[in-house]
């Protein structure tokens, strides 16, 4: 076990992927000498040479085209997108090619590619840097998507994302890049110690009701959790990890045991992975609610000015809010919900 | 053969006036286009190169103190943006990339407008109609296409107007870039391409973009093109007026490469240290946009000890305006965010908007 931040993690989970298999070449802007504008690469072209770790051209569509291809040949590119804001030039290349090839050739074409987006706000960052375009990709079949947390989920989950056979777009909550945490580098060393990448984790046990949150939200739902103890509400905090396939199961299971379910995420609300969450939970434990399920997330507006970011994002009060509405209890927005 | 002053010029030369030690040389072809260059008016381009400079300055220093998020330093580019900005008309219209502070300055961007997207407090410093300058494009090579569209739509509505794009050596990887190119060598687009190749994209070498000289490409799109020593104020402002010229004149579009350097970091976050050769940037150090015109209007007796203390008190008075206008910027209202979403009523939002209000009235924040 060593105490590595999320960004190291994931470093370190890139160095075991590229030393436990030739075929992984890593390919983004910056990510050589400068080691990445987030330095999760650093030291990576170094050890491996310029073959392995690739200075790209300044072009996201190209980056993933050429990624495309070498999947083709049996290689498994890991594409650094240097910020959210940055993808949708590859979106075409991403959406049209890299989510439909295995389909279209009938299973015969692999695309192991994975693509890291550091994503979300709250860095204080200038626009197209704190997107959260993750229901684009959630919405596209093909794709798996999924994000982290913690370190050891950041370096375990990378490295499952790679060794995956399947295209994974790999979220990385930027604003908890500097997040210190225990991890353990041999966790993948035996089969069955580590979770698989699709499954969703119960982070904090409680009864009275879920919070569902995923990425950069999960801290903060984690607040919320504790600071609701302290008024005698028990939450229980569900950390979603995947985005595409949804581990519903163990949100279900959860909201069977409380019967309230509050998402949060820092994506804007309408089409965002909240509406398919209540959806699919209201369908599969419509008896079991009390309350309609709860969304707090980012409003249907452009990310806005780092100087207003705050009145954008989720924070433990709007979550509160939200518990205090499903709760049935008289707050700001009772009424709102049912109109 | 594509058009020139006179005939096409070798594409390997850079267009030069004004040397690095501040000698004047001669150049046949571009000479006329800056035969109007002399006494007050080089006086007037050197004050604003270093006016633009000191304001770099300073917002580099703001970000240190805390008072911007970010900043991109434009230090060694001072002589390429005051040279092609200056060549401009008034309606002349222009779509930037981030880097262009000293374009802004001399479209009469007010200088603590400059700082508000990068304080934080609003996405756009200006209104683009007001100073024919657009919004700052973050997304690499996206104003390329923007630039060709007005460009295409001034010729539709019969005005001589040009459009100009700004963008760095890095962009022109970009597909957006080269389709630019393709679209306005297509619809013969007044616009003008001006690359400052300022040798790097973030820690990337131009090399890694380009194996040839930048400017060759666009002849491959059916444009003329011209590189141009980017740190001679004079050489960039004839050839960007030879440019202009054939777009007002209706000669479609031009590419000018305007070979500089980036002196400082890319932002005020990136670590050069880890990427750029010292001795690299010690020999653009010598070629020093400012101390060349510096050097030559010594020469000529024009920079006298008067003219001189002039310009620093300008450059002092405009600095002062600008730090005490970067800490007055207001701080955005906190249901400002939901503001210009849509320009017309939208349900979903005017709900979302009227939910927020009502919650802020219940922590006891003031909404509005
Ligand atoms: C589409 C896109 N990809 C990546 C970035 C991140 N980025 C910002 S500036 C930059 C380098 C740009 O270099 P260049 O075009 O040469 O312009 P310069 O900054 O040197 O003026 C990069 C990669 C971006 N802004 N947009």
């Amino acid at each position: 076990m060593t105490e590595l931040t999320l960004a190291k993690a994931l470093g370190s989970g890139l160095r075991r992927a590229l030393a436990d298999d030739d075929r992984v070449v890593l390919m983004g802007e910056d990510i050589g000498a400068l080691g990445g504008v987030f330095r999760v690469t650093d030291g990576l072209q170094r050890e491996f040479g310029h073959d392995r770790v690739m200075d790209m051209p300044l072009a996201e569509s190209g980056i993933i085209g050429m990624a495309v291809g070498l999947a083709f040949r049996g290689f498994r590119p890991v594409c650094e997108i240097q910020f959210d804001g940055f993808i949708y030039p590859a979106f075409d290349q991403i959406v049209a090619q890299v989510a439909k090839l295995h389909y279209r050739t009938s299973g015969s074409v692999r695309m192991p590619l994975t693509i890291r987006v550091p994503y979300g706000g709250g860095i204080g960052a200038v626009e197209h840097h704190s997107e959260s375009p993750e229901a684009y990709f959630a919405h596209t079949a093909g794709l798996r998507v999924v994000t982290c947390s913690t370190p050891q989920d950041a370096h375990t989950m990378l490295r499952q994302a790679i060794a995956c056979d399947d295209p994974v777009v790999f979220f990385e909550p930027k604003r908890r890049y500097w997040t210190k945490g225990k991890v353990d580098e041999t966790v993948l060393d035996e089969p069955g110690r580590a979770e698989p990448m699709g499954r969703a984790r119960v982070v904090v046990e409680g009864s009275d009701v879920t919070i569902v949150a995923y990425g950069p939200l999960v801290a903060t739902a984690i607040d919320a959790a504790v600071a609701a103890s302290d008024e005698g509400v028990s939450i229980e905090v569900v950390d979603l990890r995947s985005l595409a396939p949804l581990d519903l199961d163990t949100i279900e299971a959860s909201v069977r045991r409380t019967g309230r379910l509050v998402i949060v995420h820092e994506a804007q609300q309408s089409g965002g992975l909240g509406a398919e969450i209540a959806a699919s939970i209201t369908d599969r434990c419509f008896l079991h609610l009390e309350a309609a399920p709860a969304r707090v997330t980012g409003f249907d507006t452009p990310y806005p000015s780092a100087r207003a970011e705050e009145h954008f994002l989720p924070d433990l009060d709007r979550i509160l809010d939200a518990v205090d509405r499903v709760l049935g209890r008289a707050n700001a927005l009772t009424g709102w919900s049912q109109r | 053969m594509l058009d020139s002053p006179a005939g096409e010029p070798p594409r390997d030369e850079l267009v030069q006036l004004l040397d690095p030690a501040g000698t004047r040389t001669e150049h046949p072809l571009y000479e006329p286009y800056v035969a109007d260059a002399t006494g007050e008016r080089l006086l007037s381009l050197y004050e604003d190169m270093v006016v633009v400079r000191r304001l770099d300055v300073e917002a580099t220093a703001l970000q240190r103190q805390g008072e911007l998020g970010l900043w991109p330093p434009l230090l060694g580019q001072e002589a390429a943006q005051v040279g092609s900005a200056r060549a401009l008309r008034d309606d002349d219209f222009v779509f930037p990339s981030y880097r262009e502070n000293g374009v802004a300055y001399c479209r009469g961007v007010e200088p603590r407008d400059l700082l508000r997207v990068w304080r934080g407090t609003s996405q756009s410093g200006w209104d683009p109609y007001a100073v024919s300058m657009a919004t700052p494009a973050i997304v690499i090579g996206a104003q390329t296409l923007h630039a060709v569209g007005y460009a295409v739509g001034c010729r539709r509505d019969g005005v001589d107007t040009a459009a100009v794009t700004y963008f760095g050596d890095g962009a022109t990887t970009q597909g957006d870039v080269n389709e630019a190119m393709v679209f306005a060598a297509s619809f013969a687009a007044p616009v003008v391409f001006f690359c400052q190749n300022n040798h790097w994209a973030i820690s990337e070498p131009v090399g890694l973009q380009a194996q040839r000289p930048i400017a060759e490409r666009a002849p491959g799109f059916g444009i003329p093109s011209v590189r141009v020593d980017g740190n001679d104020v004079l050489a960039v402002l004839a050839v960007t007026r030879w440019a202009l010229e054939r777009a007002h004149r209706g000669d479609g579009p031009t590419f000018i490469e305007a070979v500089t350097y980036r002196m400082g970091p890319h932002t005020t976050s990136d670590d050069p240290t880890r990427y750029v050769d010292p001795l690299q940037r010690e020999e653009w150090a010598g070629k020093d946009p400012i101390a060349r015109l510096e050097a030559y209007l010594r020469a000529q007796g024009v920079l006298t000890e008067q003219a001189e203390a002039r310009v620093a008190a300008r450059a002092d008075e405009v600095a002062a305006a600008f730090r005490a206008g970067c800490t007055s910027l207001p701080q955005p209202a906190p249901l400002s965010i939901f503001d210009h979403v849509y320009a017309e009523p939208h349900a979903g939002l005017d709900r979302q908007r009227s939910q927020q209000a009502a919650y802020l009235r219940s922590i006891g924040e003031v909404a509005e």
